[in-house]
């Protein structure tokens, strides 16, 4: 019998970290020697056919972005993997669960992947805020050293990786995939064209892939247990648990993993206890600030990356934030808003210059100086701010919950204009 | 000048990275660890360390939020302003903290023991508000709980 959650099962109940004794115990390291005992290629080919999506908030498939790199002696060295855990999306704290809970699991996974690209040097981004995961990762590494699951000959394989710690200095922009990539090398976080893409010419112009901590957590398993196994753990054709969340007004906040596909609904009310007393639903972003509302219409359907873009939304990180009845709509998006105006890098126009004017428009609204035209510059602003206008997703996923919420609150922002007043502050 | 624990630490990071300026994140981190804020002064040692100029290492300081180019009080609170906080209670608590410390959101207390600063989203939204003083994290925070937790930076 295997364990249908693979990432989470085995975590101490008391949340101190699984040590490195308790990891190997419960099967730790032992998809590393399998692993070793296979080609690249042929690990890529599993992590492809497991359906396996990245769970950083795009939802690319792991196995075709791997597959972009240039394997091989022809291939430019050294080549890096980058592991992105500078999680910063609001409303997201599912990678610290991973990063505190079992280390290990994360740097099991991290091996098996650098061995599938054959990568040499590994650098694991860490978002400054996070320091408890710092003290467990720098133990975590140094302890896969001793054990030589690190280092110059791992396991006797010959293959050789080793893994640095980096600390971000704190920007939203580190997340993304290209504005990690110049921070790491010491510059300012903005994005890169694309292409050339980092698997071809990433860190210092090298062959990189750059994941999410919960994707390389999924690897081992992948690898121990197949891309059949882990293909089924999902109820949709994507593969896989999700480590899901939410937050607000809900009776009991929190993270479960859960197979891909679960539905809104369900986490809503059988995992997070539906809402407090004394507060009503009104709606839910599924999977951090850059998702599009949901609402009640929506509680049928799957936490899925597919499920969720079908209705104008995405599952993002798949940490869900939960808005309450006694909570202005309104202000919700200011509040995000304001966000991603300050943390926009400023590269381009669009994003530098339409995220504050969108901003400058809600806080009018909510202070009651809110005049017709302004829901004109909110729909304006959907129109012009969007993918392929910006030079990356960030303000396209700023749009995404105030288009969703001038859909389904659109009485309330009118209410701002005609009453001059934010109706939640009295 | 960088100190010497500054330079060690400095070139530790160093071989790390295939490139000098990959390092100067790091440095700025050290630097402000040290001296709890980066400095004019510091950001010409750091960029002699690393070969860079000055105005280059600036706009990297600047850049990061959490890189202070201001001085800040002994300990830095840094409270949650992100949606899942802004929904619980995030209001109740800035107006909390303001009124206890006498200073609005970017001030330092006059015995400058504490600089408020908003941080976005600390990655703890099931236990909000939260918010971080110094290297710790504080959840679930009423107003009660953070006339406790201040007291405990107090004595």
């Amino acid at each position: 019998m295997t364990n249908e959650r693979p990432l989470t099962g085995d975590m101490r109940a008391d949340g101190e970290p699984l040590t490195l004794v308790e990891y190997e115990r419960a099967g730790g390291y032992q998809a590393l020697r399998k692993a070793l005992s296979l080609s690249p290629q042929a690990i890529q080919d599993e992590v492809k056919k497991s359906a396996l999506r990245g769970r950083g908030g795009a939802g690319f498939p792991t196995g075709v972005k791997w597959s972009v790199v240039p394997m091989g002696a022809q291939a430019r060295r050294p080549k890096y993997l980058v592991v992105n855990a500078d999680e910063m999306e609001p409303g997201t704290m599912k990678d610290r669960w991973l990063l505190e809970g079992n280390p290990h699991q994360l740097i099991e996974g991290i091996i098996i992947s650098a061995y599938a690209i054959e990568a040499d040097v590994a650098y694991i981004f860490l978002r400054w805020a996070y320091k408890r995961s710092a003290r467990l990762l720098e133990q975590a590494i140094a302890e896969a050293h001793d054990r030589h699951y690190l280092g110059k000959d791992i396991l006797g394989s010959g293959f050789r990786l080793d893994v640095h710690l980096h600390t971000s200095a704190g920007r939203y922009m580190c997340g993304e995939e290209t504005g990690l990539l110049n921070s790491l090398e010491g510059k300012r976080a903005t994005p890169r064209a694309k292409p050339p893409f980092p698997q071809v010419s990433g860190l210092w112009g090298k062959p990189t892939v750059v994941d999410n901590v919960e994707t390389l957590c999924c690897v081992p398993h992948i690898v121990s247990h197949g891309w059949e196994w882990f293909k089924a753990l999902s109820c949709t054709e994507n593969g896989g648990t999700k480590l899901f969340g939410a937050s607000g007004r809900v009776k009991r906040p929190g993270l479960w993993e859960l197979p891909l596909g679960t539905t809104v609904g369900e986490l809503l009310h059988e995992q997070a206890g539906g809402m407090r007393d004394g507060y009503a639903f009104r709606g839910l972003l599924p999977g951090g600030a850059s998702t599009g509302f949901l609402t009640e219409e929506h509680f049928d359907a799957a936490m899925d990356f597919d499920a969720l873009e079908k209705l104008g939304s995405r599952m993002g990180t798949g940490t869900m934030i939960v808005l309450d009845n006694q909570t202005c709509p309104v202000g919700t998006v200011f509040s995000l808003l304001s966000f991603f105006a300050r943390e926009s890098c400023g590269w381009c126009t669009p994003c530098r210059e339409g995220l504050p004017w969108v901003t400058r428009a809600l806080q009018a609204l909510e202070e009651g100086r809110g005049e017709p035209i302004d829901l004109e510059v909110l729909e304006h602003s959907i129109r012009m701010i969007r993918m392929n206008y910006t030079f990356c997703a960030l303000a396209p996923g700023a749009m995404m919950p105030l288009e969703t919420a001038l859909k389904y609150y659109r009485a309330d922002f009118e209410r701002h204009v005609t009453e001059k007043r934010c109706p939640w502050r009295g | 000048m960088l100190s010497r624990d500054e330079e060690e630490e400095i070139a530790g990071t160093l071989a790390r990275y295939a490139d000098r300026r990959a390092a100067l994140p790091e440095a700025l981190n050290i630097v402000q660890r040290y001296r709890g804020w980066v400095s004019d002064e510091s950001v010409r040692d750091i960029a002699a360390r690393l070969e860079m100029t000055p105005e280059d290492v600036d706009s990297i300081a600047t850049f990061y939020s959490m890189i202070f180019r201001q001085p800040v009080g002994r300990h830095v609170i840094l409270l949650c302003d992100s949606v899942s906080c802004w929904i619980v209670d995030y209001h109740v608590i800035r107006e909390h903290l303001e009124r206890r410390l006498g200073i609005t959101l970017g001030q330092t207390t006059a015995d400058n023991r504490f600089t408020l600063l908003p941080a976005a989203c600390l990655g703890a939204c099931d236990h909000a508000p939260v918010m971080m003083i110094d290297d710790e994290l504080y959840l679930d925070l009423t107003p009660d709980r953070v006339d406790d937790i201040l007291a405990q930076y107090s004595s």
